[in-house]
């Protein structure tokens, strides 16, 4: 065990290190910041002045070691905008985002997992037929017109739901969120609803294709022939049999959607981490851009080890060793 | 004379597909008497395993039991409700499956498989399902069977996990147990340490035997009793002795000729020239008329209907002579 840790954590620096060279090279070749940030009435020595303050008049080399340098103190840079550290920026917005993915992930469990059982059980059946089709629905139909329609629905037309933002938040140990207020719940409902939808659809495929394919293994028969009541056959025989992709793509599915449900976040205003990545990248504030993808690798990489250790509980056959290869 | 404990009249069960239903057996009699082995044997696609299969009313789409009466103790199991043979399965009937390696849950343990074939039909406390395991595995020979409860599947061996399998068939007593190949998977001692585990069991339990299998050489080692089954159908039935050592329809003098016990060493083997006949090409009259080397023109036009000679009986227009031997 701590061997196989030790092994992630290489690996996991490893993969940091690429990433951070790829996306320090892709932003510097989108454009010139100083064009957006400074002003065209101020005087030339200003704006040299500017320039090299920001740091921007070293080669784009010398730009990367410096700021490894400071990543490796721990520092990410200043947001070119706000002038404050990037990373704080990125956090502030952290609660916000991972209330919304966690809502909708939830969401998206509670009602695939069931549908998916469902429609493995009796794939040739009128009520499986309609949500296999609805999964085509669901996976097909684009983010942001599928959240406008949502508002067109419930905000505009019925009236239920509020339209956009984040609405009432509590603070709870130092974290505002808007989980625990009626209004904030309110505010929350659509935005988890249009992230929830394609993963709904995903975890139904995912579990329908499981159950079905475990309803004919022989391990299913032979409780059956121990006189299993079908209800435990399907589930704890079938079921934990097939939570092992579950959580493979729920965990995945987790991690990108805290980094990038910046569609969705932009349809609803809801102020989160995917909003405020986007409106860095129209203002080109590239240490906001750079600090959000290494913080949304790292957090791939804590997802991927998550699952890995998961997976250890739900299968007795897989060992967590660390073998070099 | 008491009542058989299971008596099986034309069972005939049918796989359904675009172009009709096929009999996978076709009008099967059987007679199990409580605590006698039964060897039911034949090859591949006689339809052994799943007279085993429709005995319990476990025939899945597009597999259907359509005729034939299933009399387990006085009680019509082609009338029971799904709740019912339920409540049987595992209980009164317990199975044994071929592949070891394939009907154990890899993702629980062992001592939870074994424990809700006895918490699905008894109201016990959980320690004492355990305990009952416990002592099932330790009488088949499993050594420290409490470590051994909270291992997994991937854990044991094959032979381990067949002996496993006959345990937890013996938690609740059964009457009879379905065994469906249990050795065909296993090396040839491993095979006979289980024969020997079954047979000692079997006499200390009271619990009757269905022990299906191709190979005969288990049937003399273990069985009290044989049915030869061909192309869905018993083609010939009696006690061990009578059918191995005097049998009168030619496909079960082909199946003994056939073993290699039965030549002399360094000579080539025997076989049953061709193969038997699949589920949808069935040939009118016998249908092991076409690789029969004794078959008559009756042979084609009439399927002959079982006659007995005292215990033992064969459907077959040309017998083998009385007397004859492999």
């Amino acid at each position: 065990m701590t061997a196989y840790v030790l092994q992630r954590l290489i690996q996991s620096i490893l993969v940091l290190l690429a990433v951070s060279i790829v996306v320090f090279l892709a932003v510097y070749g989108i454009g010139d910041p100083i064009e957006l940030l400074v002003p065209p009435q101020v005087s030339a020595a200003e704006r040299a002045a500017m320039i090299r303050r920001l740091g921007l008049d070293l080669p784009v080399l010398q730009q990367y070691l410096v700021f490894l340098g400071n990543a490796l103190k721990g520092d990410l840079g200043r947001s070119f905008v706000h002038g404050v550290p990037a990373v704080d920026l990125i956090l502030a917005r952290l609660p916000a985002t991972f209330e919304l993915v966690l809502l909708a992930m939830s969401l998206a469990a509670v009602v695939g997992i069931p549908l998916g059982l469902l429609a493995g059980l009796n794939p040739e059946s009128r009520p499986s037929r309609a949500i296999m089709a609805g999964t085509v629905l669901g996976f097909s139909l684009p983010s942001f017109w599928k959240g406008m329609m949502l508002v067109l629905l419930f905000s505009v037309a019925l009236g239920w739901l509020p339209t956009a933002g984040r609405g009432e938040t509590v603070s709870v140990l130092g974290i505002q969120t808007s989980l625990l207020t009626l209004d904030g719940l309110k505010h929350l409902v659509l935005p988890a609803l249009n992230l929830a939808i394609p993963n709904m659809a995903l975890m139904i495929k995912l579990v329908a294709a499981g159950t079905s394919e475990a309803m004919t293994q022989d391990y299913v028969k032979y409780a059956r022939a121990k006189g299993v009541r079908p209800k435990r056959v399907v589930g704890r025989h079938v079921l934990r049999n097939i939570l092992i992709p579950v959580v493979t793509v729920a965990g995945m599915e987790f991690g990108s959607l805290v980094a990038f449900s910046t569609i969705t976040e932009t349809v609803f205003a809801w102020p989160g981490m995917g909003k405020l990545l986007i409106d860095s990248i129209y203002q080109l504030d590239r240490p906001v851009i750079v600090a959000y993808v290494m913080l949304a690798t790292l957090l791939f990489v804590a997802v991927n080890f998550l699952v890995d250790i998961l997976y250890a509980a739900l299968d007795p056959r897989v060992k967590l060793t660390g073998e070099m290869v | 004379m008491t009542s058989p404990l299971l008596e099986v009249r034309g069972l005939k069960t049918v796989f359904h597909d675009l172009k009709g239903a096929w009999p996978a057996v076709d009008g099967v009699d059987l007679i199990v008497e409580p605590g006698e082995i039964l060897g039911l044997v034949g090859e591949s696609g006689s339809g052994k395993s799943v007279t085993g299969f429709s005995l319990v009313q476990l025939i899945d789409a597009p597999g259907e039991v359509v005729a034939g009466d299933v009399m387990f103790k006085g009680e019509d199991l082609r009338r029971a409700s799904e709740e019912r043979m339920r409540n049987l399965r595992g209980d009164r009937i317990a199975m044994i499956f071929q592949d070891p390696l394939m009907t154990l849950n890899p993702v629980l343990s062992i001592g939870e498989q074994m424990c809700e074939a006895i918490l699905e039909h008894r109201t016990v406390s959980r320690q004492e399902a355990l305990k009952e395991a416990a002592n099932a595995l330790a009488r088949v020979g499993i050594p420290s069977p409490e470590a051994r409860l909270k291992q997994f599947p991937h854990e044991f061996s094959g032979g381990m996990r067949q002996r496993v399998a006959i345990a937890t068939a013996l938690l609740n007593k059964p009457d009879l147990i379905i065994a469906d190949e249990p050795t065909t998977a296993l090396d040839v001692t491993i095979q006979s340490q289980i024969l020997f585990e079954v047979q000692k069991l079997s006499r200390e339990t009271g619990a009757a035997v269905l022990w299906i299998t191709h190979d005969l050489a288990v049937i003399a080692e273990l069985a009290d009793r044989v049915a030869v089954m061909y192309a869905g159908r018993i083609v010939e039935t009696g006690t061990v002795d009578d059918v191995l050592d005097h049998p009168r329809h030619p496909y079960t003098l082909g199946l003994l000729g056939s073993s290699a016990a039965a030549i002399a060493p360094g000579e080539r083997l025997r076989q049953i020239n061709g193969m038997a006949p699949s589920i949808n090409s069935r040939p009118s009259g016998c249908p092991f008329r076409p690789r029969c080397e004794r078959a008559l023109a009756i042979c084609s036009e009439v399927d002959p209907s079982p006659q007995s000679d005292r215990e033992h009986s064969y459907r077959c227009h040309n017998p083998v002579p009385e007397g004859s031997t492999p």
